[in-house]
């Protein structure tokens, strides 16, 4: 093979490549934007969500690390500083006057002081927080359990999901339906290690990691543990709620089952 | 003088399961680098220690000039340009790990990545089971893959005539090499599952269902390092094995790859 030949043919294959990657990119990119491929996509979430709940028992436990094992560092993100007036209001009077609002398809609605929530049964663990983006903290939460808050307001038999709506506006829009909000299904709300947290690391929760309230739902994602808790909702069904997706971030296109 | 001969080199199962793994590898690597880019750097064990990575990519501020900056095991190369920090599709300065043209989407998209991502995942899946199954049960793993004695005495020879690149031609053509033999074999026993299984310890999910993936790769960012580094040694493969299909005859391979059908060259003469 002569060495001009060889020349050509790098030349070939290299623009070659570089054609069919920008093809295919762009194609990714352009197709990413179809409905039908985000449906056939979507696809997977059911399987891998289908597929973790038969291989995960309802009880099994996320693993819990020591003390030696806390982060010096947990990362807080999202929203780490609401301005929300109301919410402002609650930061300077050390959340005095609020209440937690567990309501919807429950016999008994609730409405919680922190003193109350805190005289509750508690449950502390020392867990992993996995975000989305990949890193990982380690830290300690006391809380009350979700399972003894639903008992005590006592579910309707055609509850399915739990809501969670929060003070914080990640965009600021100043707009009621754009707040944080979260839902899991009955069976990870009523798992032993889902928690409303109201200490992390042996300190009130600081308002970097939610004040005066955050969910742990420790088999899943850093997302779906929602910050700034006000309200508790049981319902049928989230279509109906907000974007339809069941959440702040799902509404944006994440998954909404955060088990991987 | 021996004539050229045309054997049936691949079965139809790993001619399909070979292309589809192709295209599968590629979707998994590009979205993967977008789920990267979300924190584009890698930690040991079981948590993210933010103020000593082992590997980050960023981009920093030098003076009034900004950098792509390469940190590996602290040390640091100045990767403007291509990693940390490079051109977007509009040539504007974009702080990302690992360019727009290696990833899928091209522009920013962590959800869309791990859509993309999990959707092949699940392909991959499926694909290795079939290939895998159908590998043990007709015996092309003992067959063709599993090196003999014979092979294991000649691998130095091997190595020399990879080093020299002579192919062998006539009988010795009809069969994998030892040196191809072993690397199909690490590449579809070990790295491929292993990208499974470090993938899957990610999961908060399934390490609540199987603790042990924790134990055993050390850790979930341990587990994602060794995902990053796995997917790193398959493209060193890919990169391996293209250069040697282009360089063993690149028709000749890719007809095989297609059709099944390879020309044996006879052997040389002896004189």
């Amino acid at each position: 093979m002569s060495g001009q030949r060889s020349l050509d043919r790098r030349g070939f294959l290299t623009r070659g490549l570089a054609a069919a990657s920008a093809t295919l990119l762009g194609g990714c990119d352009d197709l990413s934007d179809q409905p039908w491929v985000k449906r056939v996509l979507d696809s997977a979430e059911t399987l891998t969500r289908v597929t973790q709940r038969a291989l995960l028992s309802p009880q099994a436990l996320a693993r819990e690390y020591s003390e030696a094992d806390l982060s010096k560092e947990f990362k807080a993100n999202g929203s780490t500083d609401p301005q929300e007036p109301d919410y402002l209001a609650q930061v300077k009077n050390g959340f005095a006057d609020w209440k937690l609002a567990v309501g919807g398809l429950v016999e008994e609605p609730l409405s919680l002081s922190l003193d109350e929530l805190r005289a509750m049964p508690s449950r502390t663990q020392i867990t992993r927080h996995d975000c989305v983006e990949g890193w990982s903290c380690i830290g300690k939460w006391k809380g009350v359990p979700l399972a003894a808050l639903l008992e005590k307001a006592r579910l309707k038999p055609n509850a399915r999901y739990i809501v969670f709506y929060c003070a914080d506006n990640l965009f600021d829009t100043g707009e009621e339906k754009d707040k944080y909000y979260e839902s899991v299904a009955l069976v990870d709300a009523v798992h032993p290690q889902t928690i409303l947290a109201y200490e992390m690391n042996d300190q009130t929760l600081p308002v970097a990691h939610g004040a005066p309230l955050r969910l742990r739902v420790e088999r899943q994602l850093g997302y779906k543990m929602a910050k700034y808790v006000m309200r508790i909702e049981a319902v049928d069904e989230i279509a109906t709620i907000r974007g339809g997706q069941g959440g702040f971030w799902e509404d944006l296109g994440y998954e909404w089952y955060a088990g991987i | 003088m021996e004539k050229r001969e045309v054997i049936y080199r691949h079965s139809g199962a790993v001619r399909i399961t070979h292309w589809i793994n192709a295209l599968v590898l590629l979707f998994l690597l590009m979205s993967g680098l977008q789920i990267f880019n979300a924190h584009p750097a890698l930690y040991l064990g079981s948590k993210s220690t933010f103020d000593d990575p082992i590997m980050a990519l960023q981009a920093v501020q030098d003076g009034d000039k900004a950098k792509g900056i390469t940190d590996i095991l602290g040390h640091t190369f100045d990767t403007t340009g291509v990693l940390g920090l490079a051109t977007d599709a509009d040539g504007q300065p974009d702080e990302r790990g690992f360019p727009w043209s290696l990833t899928i989407p091209g522009h920013r998209d962590l959800s869309m990545g791990r859509r993309w991502h999990f959707f092949f995942a699940w392909l991959f899946v499926f694909n290795g089971l079939v290939y895998l199954v159908w590998s043990l049960l007709s015996g092309h793993l003992r067959r063709d893959l599993a090196p003999s004695g014979q092979d294991i005495k000649h691998i130095g020879a091997s190595i020399l005539e990879h080093a020299q690149l002579k192919f062998p031609r006539g009988e010795a053509a009809k069969r994998y090499n030892v040196l191809q033999k072993l690397t199909y074999l690490i590449v579809a026993l070990v790295l491929l599952p292993l990208m499974l299984v470090t993938g899957l310890a990610m999961s908060p999910g399934m390490d609540a269902a199987f603790p042990f993936l924790l134990e055993i790769l050390g850790g979930r960012q341990t587990a994602r390092t060794i995902h990053f580094i796995t997917a790193s040694g398959i493209v060193l493969f890919v990169v391996v094995h293209i250069v040697m299909v282009l360089l063993s005859g690149v028709w000749n391979n890719l007809r095989s790859m297609i059709t099944g059908r390879y020309v044996i060259e006879p052997a040389e003469e002896k004189s």
